[in-house]
C-alpha cells in the first residue's frame, strides 16, 4: 500500500491499468446511435484512406502506357474488385453526411440548449436531429451502394 | 513557432468541405459515358489533358491527403501517449502525405504530358 | 406554463419507462482481485434476496452483510448525490444506489468495476487521474475584478437566471466519473482530459463572473485537448444527474471555432466602446 501512496502525480497520470483500450470501441451499441456512428466514422475513414493510397498507385500506372493501364484494369476490374469499389462508395457517402453532421456539432450548433435538467434526466445533445442525421446518413450510403451495383454490375 | 491545435482541426473541416465538392466532381466525370467506357486509356489520358480536370484531380490530391492523414494522425495519437509515440506519428504522417501527393501530383504532371504526344 | 412542462415531463418519463421483472432473488456476478497483491481477477458469484425496490447497491450491501464480508465497494449516500458507487453494472457504467434489480434483465448481473480508472481492489477503483484532469482544468471562478483582499468593498456580481441557465446544468456534476469510463477516446488516451474535465472548462468559461476566457481555452486547445472528442455520446447517455457533458464540450468547442459568439467579449468591448 506505501508503495501505491509514493508514486508520483506523472506515474498515476499515465497508469494505464484497466483502461478498456481499443477494445473499448467493440460493442458500441451499448452506448446508442451516436456511439455506433462514431465507430463507423473511424472505420470508413481508415478504409477511405487505404483506398485512397491503393487508388493513387493504381492510376499512376498511366504513366507507364496503355498496356499498363489495361494490366491495370484487368486486374481491379473484376467483381471482386467491383465489391472493393461498391463498399468503398458506401463508406465515402457515409463518412460525407455524418462527417456534414459533425461539423455542425462540433461546432455547437443542432444540440440544443442547456438548461435546468429534470429527473428522469433527458440529454439534449442527444436528440433526435441527431439521430435522424446518422439514420440519413445510413440511408444515403445504402441508396449510393445500391446505384452503384446498378453502374458496375450492369454489364454482368 | 506553435501550431495549435485549433488550427489544424480547423485546416481538416476545412479540407473536409472541400474534398467534398472536388471529389462529387470526379466521381460525375466517370458517369457522363458508360462506366467501362469512361476507364478506357484515351479518354482517361484525354480527361488529364483537359487542365481545370487536372487542376481539379490535384486539389482531390491535396485536400484528401491532408484530411486523410490528419485523420490517420488524430486516430494514432489517441493509442499511445509518449514523447517518441506522439512526435513519430507526426513525422510519420506529415512524411506519408508529402510523399503521396509528391507520387500522385507526378502521374498527373505525366500523364497531363502524355496528352500532347 | 405549467402544462406544458408536466406534458413534457411525461413524455419523458414515458421514454425511460424500464420494463420491471420482479424476482425474489437474484444472483450477482461479482468482480474479485487485489491489483497489489498481484491476484489474477475472478468473478464470485452470490445469491441474494431482492425486492421491487432493491438497488443493485442494496444487493451488494447484502452479500457483504450476509455473504462474503470481504467485497469491497465504495459507497456512501446511497442516493446518487455523492458520486461514490459508481460501477459496470452489466457492462454499462451506472451508480449502484440509482440501478434497480427489478430493471435489469436476466437472472444474473454482472459487477465490475469502473472500466479506464486504475484498478485498487474488487469494485474499487482509483480517481486520481480522474480528479488530476479535473484540476487541470481551473475550477473556480476567476476574475481580476475581484477585490477579496480589500474586505471595504465587495465586489458584487450581478447574475441574470439566463446568465445561471447557461452553466448551471453542468454544476450539477457530482465527479462520479461514469462519463469518463464510458468514453471511447479516454479508453485510450491518458492525457485526454475527459467529458468530466472538459464539460467543467465550458461550466466557468461561459459563467459571467469569470474573466479566464481566453487562458481557459488555451489549456484545452492541446493534442490531447477537447479536439480529441468526436462525439460519441457515451458520456451524456451514462449521466445520472443529466449534466449533459457532450453538450458542454461542442458548445466550448464552437466558441473556439468561432461559430459561437462570445457574449462576455462582446459586453466587455461594449464597455469599453461606452467609456470612450
Amino acid at each position: 500500500m506505501l508503495q501505491w501512496r509514493e508514486n508520483t502525480e506523472m506515474e498515476k497520470m499515465s497508469d494505464r491499468n484497466n483502461r478498456e483500450g481499443i477494445k473499448g470501441w467493440l460493442n458500441p451499441g451499448r452506448f446508442g446511435w451516436e456511439r455506433v456512428a462514431y465507430w463507423l466514422q473511424r472505420l470508413t475513414g481508415v478504409g477511405l484512406l487505404a483506398y485512397f493510397v491503393g487508388h493513387i498507385y493504381e492510376t499512376s500506372s498511366l504513366t507507364q502506357g496503355p498496356d499498363a493501364w489495361t494490366a491495370m484494369l484487368e486486374l481491379t476490374q473484376t467483381p471482386m474488385g467491383h465489391l472493393i469499389l461498391l463498399l468503398v462508395i458506401g463508406m465515402s457517402t457515409y463518412h460525407s453526411a455524418n462527417g456534414i453532421r459533425l461539423i455542425f456539432t462540433h461546432g455547437g450548433k443542432g444540440l440544443g440548449k442547456p438548461g435546468r435538467p429534470d429527473y428522469p434526466y433527458d440529454a439534449a445533445s442527444l436528440n433526435y436531429r441527431q439521430k435522424s442525421g446518422i439514420w440519413i446518413a445510413l440511408i444515403l450510403a445504402a441508396a449510393a451502394m445500391l446505384y452503384g451495383a446498378s453502374v458496375l454490375f450492369r454489364g454482368n | 513557432m506553435q501550431i495549435r491545435e485549433s488550427q489544424i482541426m480547423k485546416i481538416h473541416y476545412i479540407t473536409a468541405i472541400g474534398a467534398l465538392f472536388v471529389v462529387a466532381v470526379h466521381i460525375l466525370m466517370r458517369l457522363i459515358m458508360p462506366f467501362d467506357m469512361s476507364l478506357e486509356y484515351g479518354n482517361v489520358i484525354a480527361n488529364y489533358h483537359n487542365i481545370p480536370y487536372a487542376i481539379l484531380l490535384e486539389s482531390v490530391l491535396v485536400l484528401i491527403a491532408i484530411h486523410g492523414f490528419n485523420g490517420l494522425r488524430v486516430i494514432l495519437l489517441e493509442l499511445r501517449q509518449s514523447k517518441a509515440w506522439e512526435d513519430g506519428v507526426t513525422i510519420l504522417t506529415i512524411v506519408a502525405m508529402m510523399g503521396v501527393i509528391a507520387y500522385g501530383t507526378r502521374t498527373i504532371i505525366v500523364a497531363n504530358g502524355l496528352g500532347f504526344e | 406554463m405549467t402544462e406544458q412542462i408536466i406534458e413534457k415531463i411525461e413524455k419523458i418519463e414515458k421514454k425511460h419507462e424500464k420494463k420491471e421483472t420482479l424476482r425474489d432473488s437474484i444472483v450477482l456476478k461479482v468482480y474479485r482481485a487485489n491489483r497489489l497483491a498481484g491476484e489474477p481477477g475472478r468473478y464470485d458469484s452470490v445469491e441474494v434476496p431482492v425486492q421491487r425496490w432493491t438497488t443493485v447497491l442494496d444487493a451488494l450491501l447484502h452479500a457483504k452483510a450476509y455473504k462474503d464480508p470481504s467485497i469491497a465497494i465504495r459507497y456512501s449516500c446511497r442516493m446518487a448525490s455523492c458520486g461514490s458507487c459508481g460501477m459496470k453494472i452489466n457492462g454499462i457504467p451506472r451508480l449502484a444506489c440509482y440501478t434497480k434489480v427489478s430493471e435489469m434483465e436476466g437472472s444474473t448481473i454482472t459487477i465490475e468495476p469502473l472500466a479506464n480508472f486504475p484498478h485498487l481492489r474488487d469494485l474499487v477503483t482509483d480517481f486520481s487521474q480522474f480528479f488530476l484532469h479535473h484540476r487541470n482544468m481551473q475550477p473556480y471562478v476567476q476574475n481580476e475584478h475581484a477585490d477579496i483582499k480589500d474586505r471595504e468593498k465587495l465586489s458584487e456580481f450581478v447574475q441574470k437566471p439566463e446568465d445561471l441557465d447557461r452553466f448551471l446544468q453542468f454544476s450539477y456534476c457530482i465527479k462520479c466519473g461514469l462519463c469518463y469510463s464510458a468514453c471511447p477516446t479516454v479508453a485510450t488516451d491518458t492525457k485526454f482530459p475527459g467529458p468530466q474535465a472538459l464539460s467543467q472548462a465550458y461550466r466557468y468559461f461561459i459563467d459571467n463572473r469569470d474573466s479566464a476566457g481566453k487562458g481557459r481555452t488555451n489549456i484545452v486547445d492541446d493534442k490531447h485537448g477537447i479536439w480529441r472528442c468526436h462525439f460519441a455520446g457515451s458520456c451524456s447517455s451514462v449521466c445520472p444527474k443529466g449534466v449533459d457533458p457532450a453538450l458542454g464540450i461542442q458548445l466550448l468547442r464552437g466558441h473556439l471555432l468561432g461559430f459561437s459568439k462570445n457574449e462576455k467579449k462582446i459586453a466587455d468591448l461594449q464597455e469599453r466602446l461606452n467609456k470612450n
